[in-house]
């Protein structure tokens, strides 16, 4: 015969939000909540793979990871270095376990397969965003606003699993960050991040505030902070 | 007859034990473990795409360890490079991690780990286990259990735990009479993935050596978990 659910057994969580998990872990019991990234299911429990910060929304259960290797996602804009020129297209590293592969009919202008030197050539740094997932190579496209290659600026490196913290909620952080300082800043969700100001001194302000940010992912009030620090480093300089 | 450790120790005790994360900056995931004086480090590089190409899986990644000693880690000064044992030792932990990953999830990728002891007294290999295992976590890469491992055995005529270098070299009479057994397992699922034997040793008291061993693995996991939980305080 079937065996009786008791309701209580099935709205049991084990896990508090935003604690930190190991993989192998129960981070919920029940059938009413639903695996996201970085966990598994096992009959009625939740298992995180990963070691990260436990987050429950609704009754979605996720861990999002403290560190680790870009996990490429279709979609995402990333920034990446071309690394060979191959003969329908171009080889780029982003950072991630692949290489990522931008064809030729993805680079957003016409060009002859003789000239594909002349458009990007070995070690030229360019923005683009993420087509598709195959399971050998990582499709690129350019063909959008904003993407191509990067001539001037500064370009630093943070870790992939805080990059959703240098943009804050909804941006807010990276934005601050740009008016403050009134420079031009593409995060790439590879933890490259591009920064173009008008002058040097702003750039550099700019790269200080992300690396704090990168420091203390943790901490509360961040943007505050980090608005104040730059008034502070602005206003000394004039 | 051997009736009282070296150490004053319990005869089903470890060594005190230290395990930390995010010892080595440069890498993607780092720790270090020790086992009293045995200092094991490891490292973790990875994933990312395997060459030579030949070598690459469609449908797993690779898991590499490297095992080594540095050349102060002993008495006597150790040549440096791979050796005939730590080629060994690199292979039999290789085997003893890969059922706690998701080697699935990175295809045609290597996940390389570099495990040092800096200091040895006995037992490096099950440190160096844990300590990988540590870094592996730290890592985050997708696994579904920790690793633990430990050594145990047969001293004179009594079962230990956590061998030093002087019970691994105890003699009676002049003859050898110790016998080592290193034991790795997985932390929650309690299923054993590597058991070497130096020694000899009964049917019956290898099974009761096990039962030490799974005892005491259960110490070790929980300091595992207890380094992989204090990463937040270090941070804010």
């Amino acid at each position: 015969m079937f065996k009786k659910v008791d309701k209580k057994e099935i709205i049991n969580m084990i896990k508090k939000d935003r604690e930190i998990t190991y993989p192998g872990e129960v981070i919920a019991s029940g059938y009413e909540y639903l695996t996201g990234e970085g966990c598994l299911r096992e009959g009625k429990d939740i298992i995180a793979i990963r070691h990260g910060l436990v987050s429950i929304e609704n009754n979605l259960v996720k861990v999002i990871p403290l560190r680790g290797v870009y996990w490429p996602r279709v979609g995402n804009v990333v920034i990446g270095q071309i690394k060979d020129v191959i003969f329908n297209g171009w080889l780029v590293d982003i950072l991630a376990a692949h290489m990522g592969f931008l064809p030729i009919t993805e680079c957003g202008e016409f060009i002859e397969r003789e000239d594909l030197l002349s458009l990007y050539d070995i070690n030229d740094v360019i923005i683009a965003k993420i087509k598709r997932i195959q399971p050998r190579s990582i499709v690129l496209t350019l063909k959008e606003k904003g993407l191509g290659k990067i001539t001037s600026g500064i370009l630093i490196k943070i870790d992939a699993a805080k990059v959703a913290r240098v943009i804050g909620k909804q941006g807010s952080m990276v934005n601050a960050i740009k008016e403050l300082t009134n420079t031009k800043i593409v995060v790439g969700q590879n933890g490259l991040i591009w920064i173009k100001g008008p002058n040097a001194d702003m750039e550099l302000y700019a790269k200080e505030a992300i690396e704090l940010v990168a420091q203390n992912p943790l901490y509360d009030g961040l943007t505050d902070k980090i608005k104040e620090f730059l008034k502070q480093k602005i206003s000394k300089s004039k | 007859m051997y009736e009282k450790r070296f150490d004053n120790r319990a005869f089903d005790e470890t060594r005190p034990i230290t395990a930390e994360v995010g010892v080595i900056e440069n890498a993607d995931g780092s720790a270090l473990f020790a086992f009293g004086d045995t200092v094991a480090i490891a490292a973790v590089y990875g994933p990312r795409q395997l060459y030579p190409q030949h070598l690459q899986n469609p449908e797993k990644a690779l898991l590499k360890a490297y095992y080594d000693m540095l050349s102060f880690s002993v008495p006597e000064r150790k040549k440096p490079g791979p050796t005939r044992r730590s080629i060994e030792i690199s292979d039999v932990t290789t085997k003893a991690l890969e059922p706690a990953i998701m080697l699935d999830k990175f295809q045609n990728c290597v996940i390389d780990v570099y495990i040092q002891i800096i200091q040895a007294n006995a037992s490096t290999r099950t440190a160096g286990i844990n300590a990988a295992s540590l870094a592996l976590a730290h890592a985050g890469l997708p696994m579904h259990d920790l690793v633990c491992s430990v050594s145990v055995g047969k001293v004179g005529d009594k079962l230990v735990v956590d061998l030093t270098k002087e019970e691994e070299d105890y003699k009676e009479n002049g003859v050898k009479a110790s016998t080592d057994v290193a034991v790795a397992m997985l932390g929650k699922s309690k299923k054993i993935s590597l058991l070497q034997l130096d020694g000899e040793i009964s049917k019956e008291e290898l099974l009761k050596l096990i039962e030490l061993a799974r005892k005491a693995c259960e110490k070790i996991y929980r300091e595992q978990i207890k380094a992989l939980k204090q990463i937040k305080q270090k941070w804010v």
